[in-house]
């Protein structure tokens, strides 16, 4: 193992700034990216939905 | 069944949503793994200390930015040429995701670049032709962005980014071609490789999440461009009716 404490692991032996920085970045992007993409496809077939409405009454 | 069958825009939609709760359930899976690997097992490192650990990072961030992008150029090119709509579809959908992975290689580059450079940015080669590549996907989504009709915009967005597909192999071999403060190839077909087992298993671990990662959004966001696109048609309009998507 090569932390003895949890406070060694998060210092990083005085790197933190650089590990974590990395880490904590690519990790918000990678949840934020599928967040967005996900309420794009939301939308997109929310307005489906609108245009769908739309045709209605020619029908 | 044919699996050209998938070309059609609703069949795609179809297989993709089945498929990618699995692919997020892979992601997660190596992610563990390769941070568990990466740092509870990898030791650290005699001459840079923790500050490597940001290897299990940024190497598979720069390998998806480059593969993702001959992807999107490989995939505008065949829905251009052949006039595919869902070629042309996925090509739109892999941009962000690469410009995604490419800015985490810079990010990730200079935030390692300091401790072990003592700079955060040097303008080298390997440097330069990364930061060109994050203004290429920039620019193609820029341009298809700004043509409204989107056989054109497509169109265009093909050019790009078969024209700035020549970068691919400068980034490559960019470490070979000039000299340079950025270390060699991590991993090469003829020689051992240079690290240790378990760091290159962290790595490789890495690596597979983050293929899992691009196939599971580049396929969501590629949905969302079917709809969008497709939303005249019957079968969207029975999706729509129905009152479901299809699962995310």
């Amino acid at each position: 193992m090569n932390w003895q404490s949890p406070s060694e692991f998060f210092a990083m032996g005085g790197h933190a700034l650089y590990v974590w920085g990395s880490y904590g970045l690519t990790a918000l992007l990678m949840v934020v990216e599928p967040w967005l993409a996900m309420r794009r496809r939301q939308r997109a077939l929310h307005d489906a939905g609108l245009a769908e409405v739309w045709k209605e009454p020619g029908q | 069944m044919r699996l050209y069958n998938f070309a059609a825009p609703s069949r795609f939609y179809a297989l993709t949503g089945l498929l990618n709760p699995w692919l997020w359930l892979v992601t997660a899976a190596f992610a563990v793994a390769g941070l568990y690997m990466g740092f509870m097992i990898a030791p650290v490192d005699a001459t840079q200390g923790n500050a490597y650990r940001i290897i299990f990072i940024h190497v598979p961030a720069a390998w998806m930015s480059m593969v993702l992008y001959l992807a999107m150029a490989f995939w505008a090119a065949i829905g251009w040429a052949f006039r595919a709509r869902m070629a042309s579809m996925l090509a739109r959908a892999l941009a962000p995701t690469g410009a995604m992975f490419t800015f985490v290689a810079l990010w990730t580059g200079a935030l390692w670049g300091k401790p072990a450079w003592g700079a955060w940015w040097v303008w080298d080669a390997r440097l330069t032709s990364e930061l060109i590549l994050l203004f290429l996907y920039l620019g193609y989504i820029a341009l298809v962005e700004a043509i409204d009709d989107p056989r054109r915009a497509d169109q265009a967005g093909a050019l790009l980014s078969v024209v700035g597909a020549v970068n691919i192999p400068v980034i490559y071999f960019s470490v070979r071609w000039w000299n340079t403060l950025h270390q060699g190839a991590s991993i090469s077909m003829t020689s051992a490789p240079k690290m240790a087992t378990t760091m290159l298993i962290a790595m490789l671990l890495m690596t597979l999440s983050f293929w899992a990662y691009s196939f599971a959004v580049v396929f969501m966001r590629t949905r969302a461009v079917v709809i969008e696109r497709e939303r005249h048609t019957a079968w969207v309009a029975e999706l729509v009716r129905e009152g479901k998507g299809g699962r995310a």
